[in-house]
């Protein structure tokens, strides 16, 4: 008879067990940060906003907090193309995308570098020049001459080059130049991209991949002169 | 010779019998053309003389604009990027894809010369201005229970609207569904303008929510299935459907084991269309969007209203396949999966952090029969809407950068089968399906 009860008791806690609800586990927390609410990113951006290791996730940690924002709009309203992004901020308001743009804006830049690939030296130095020097023959301004002497960008609205795969930058020259990429008018890439013959977007992308980042990779405040060419900016 | 003549009056006869059965035939193709159109163009007679000399107040319109959003049809008539209402989204049916027209008051090009007769008429009878038959990508099977008052209110906003010339996109179907009689034999079959009847049996509540649940509303369109013709069967029972061509299932509406909210607290259901999320479960996918745009703006008396009717569908109570049991090794390497991936924010034994990330544990949008919104969710990651009640939403990531087909299968497989519930293995095959 104890035995019987023993039984009956053990199954019955064993029942218990294995019920839901009758033994509901302990509440979860997780922080009320927006670092927290991000988490969605850092499968390919990495934690910290930097590129990740399969060579073509762009960093985002550090780009200039309008730049990014707009890159945000712009994948929620279709200028650029990425069906990944696109679903991901569908359903975000523009106060929302400005938040998440400017926490990724304030991040400290990693300083691990991007993966790199050799590359001819004719190649980059070709890259060189054109990133240095451009190109007055086919009316190609410097690279620097907008994204700045260290090439990290000018707050708010012009994105560094550094610190980013050889393959995301081809792509996104090549985007440019068919048009699956877009900014708002005057689109200043469009025009440059479409001026870069495949062999020169190639030379670029490997020349800026492989410059490591300055001791101070924060974007300029200012540049010295005025940018070479107009380039539209939506309303913020 | 006496062959050569009776085979004269053989074919003479054969020939006879050939025109008569031809008569026969026209006669019957020309009593079922007449029946297509008859089905298609009765109830059409009063929209020409019945036109609207409502003023359009600023009270009208700001009702007009309401019931857009109540309707969500910026989700269709306003592309991404583009002018609000101008059209030019594309709408991808199995049958090819269909092109949302241009709704802003544009003479050329958008409704400019239409009259709030016009607009009625293609709201409950599916006929655009010209006459031309509309597809039913544009939800009119739904929408034709739409009051006039209410056609005259959307027509009132959408006047009020900036012009945007935008001229429509041709609709790209394949034969022979891009043809006239096609589309008519469809509406012969499918279509009947209807008028919403109220049930004098219920409280003026519940057909207040019955008219926007089943009217402008149009829940059917993704909350029913749908026949090979792509027509919905069984409207109003709402028990849930894949969505075509976006790859995720619409639950039943009345299966207590899928989306049905009878048991709910009613402050639940309202809360999951007001914000987006709720205790019992959060708005991810094409949901997510309907409570971005359109849920979220209903006023407290509509919300009640909807939430009353929805509690009230009868429930679905067809018997469900004993899903098989899951393999063990795939819920072992499930787990080891689940606590390195998703532990820390749906908690270790999937309970989910209360405001932030919905449990797993018991979620019918987890456990439901099919797998491919679960698969779909750890395949797409996303953010619940950032809606006015709930703005700074957590996102889930996008696993299928980084996990493979068998992990997301044997994940899926675990918070199915964990925490008490037996809702079957997900295959690799299904996982598939879903990439």
């Amino acid at each position: 008879m104890r035995v019987a009860a023993r039984h009956l008791a053990l199954g019955l806690l064993l029942a218990a067990s294995l019920r839901p609800g009758l033994a509901a586990p302990p509440p979860h927390r997780v922080p009320d940060t927006l670092a927290q609410r991000v988490q969605a990113c850092t499968p390919c951006h990495g934690a910290q906003g930097v590129a990740t290791r399969d060579g073509y996730f762009p960093r985002i940690a550090g780009k200039p907090d309008g730049y990014l924002y707009r890159q945000l709009l712009n994948f929620r309203d279709g200028r650029r193309q990425n069906p990944a992004m696109a679903r991901l901020v569908e359903n975000l308001t523009d106060a929302y995308l400005q938040e998440i743009a400017a926490h990724f804006a304030a991040l400290d830049l990693p300083h691990e570098p991007p993966p790199m690939r050799a590359a001819p030296a004719a190649e980059s130095a070709r890259g060189a020049q054109i990133v240095r020097q451009g190109d007055a023959a086919r009316r190609l301004p410097a690279c620097a001459a907008c994204h700045g002497a260290a090439m990290t960008g000018v707050a708010p609205d012009v994105p560094g080059l550094l610190g980013l795969p050889r393959d995301y930058l081809i792509a996104q020259l090549g985007a440019w130049r068919t048009g699956l990429r877009r900014a708002h008018a005057p689109d200043c890439m469009a025009d440059i991209a479409r001026r870069l013959p495949e062999p020169d977007i190639a030379a670029v992308a490997t020349y800026l991949s492989q410059q490591p980042m300055p001791r101070d990779p924060r974007p300029a405040k200012a540049l010295p002169e005025p940018m070479p060419l107009a380039c539209g900016v939506a309303a913020r | 010779m006496s062959a050569g003549a009776s085979g004269r009056g053989r074919s003479r006869r054969t020939g006879a019998t050939l025109a008569r059965r031809l008569a026969a035939a026209a006669a019957l193709a020309g009593v079922l053309a007449g029946a297509v159109a008859w089905l298609n163009l009765r109830g059409d007679a009063h929209f020409a003389q019945a036109d609207s000399t409502v003023a359009p107040t600023p009270a009208l319109v700001a009702r007009g604009a309401y019931l857009a959003r109540v309707g969500n049809c910026a989700g269709c008539h306003t592309a991404p990027g583009g002018a609000a209402y101008a059209g030019g989204r594309g709408i991808d049916t199995p049958f090819g894809t269909v092109y949302a027209g241009n709704l802003t008051p544009d003479n050329a090009t958008g409704l400019g010369a239409w009259t709030a007769g016009d607009f009625w008429r293609a709201l409950h009878n599916g006929r655009s201005r010209d006459g031309r038959l509309l597809y039913p990508a544009f939800p009119y099977p739904d929408l034709t229970q739409t009051t006039r008052e209410d056609s005259d209110a959307l027509f009132a906003y959408l006047r009020t609207l900036p012009a945007v010339a935008q001229p429509a996109r041709p609709h790209a179907l394949r034969w022979p569904f891009d043809s006239t009689v096609a589309l008519a034999l469809w509406r012969a079959l499918y279509f009947r303008p209807g008028v919403f009847e109220p049930d004098p049996a219920r409280s003026a509540q519940w057909n207040r929510g019955a008219y926007l649940v089943r009217g402008l509303g149009h829940c059917a369109a993704c909350h029913a299935p749908r026949n090979a013709l792509g027509a919905t069967r069984d409207a109003q029972a709402l028990g849930g459907g894949a969505i075509p061509m976006q790859g995720w299932v619409a639950p039943s509406l009345s299966d207590d084991a899928e989306a049905g909210v009878r048991h709910w607290a009613p402050e639940d259901v309202a809360a999951l269309l007001r914000t987006g999320v709720s205790p019992r479960g959060t708005a991810l996918g094409p949901m997510a969007q309907v409570v971005m745009r359109s849920t979220q703006h209903l006023d407290d008396a509509d919300l009640r209203a909807m939430v009353a009717y929805l509690q009230s569908l009868p429930a679905d109570t067809a018997a469900r396949a004993a899903a098989p049991a899951p393999d063990p090794a795939s819920m072992a390497r499930g787990r080891r999966l689940y606590d390195d991936h998703c532990a820390d924010c749906h908690g270790t034994q999937g309970q989910g952090a209360a405001g932030a990330y919905p449990a797993l544990a018991g979620n019918r949008s987890v456990t439901m029969a099919s797998p491919a919104n679960v698969v779909r969710v750890i395949v797409e990651g996303g953010f619940a809407p950032a809606t006015a009640g709930h703005p700074r939403p957590y996102g889930m990531p996008p696993f299928g950068q980084s996990l493979q087909r068998d992990e997301i299968a044997d994940v899926a497989t675990y918070v199915r089968n964990a925490w008490g519930t037996q809702a079957g293995a997900v295959r690799e095959l299904d996982v598939i399906d879903v990439r």
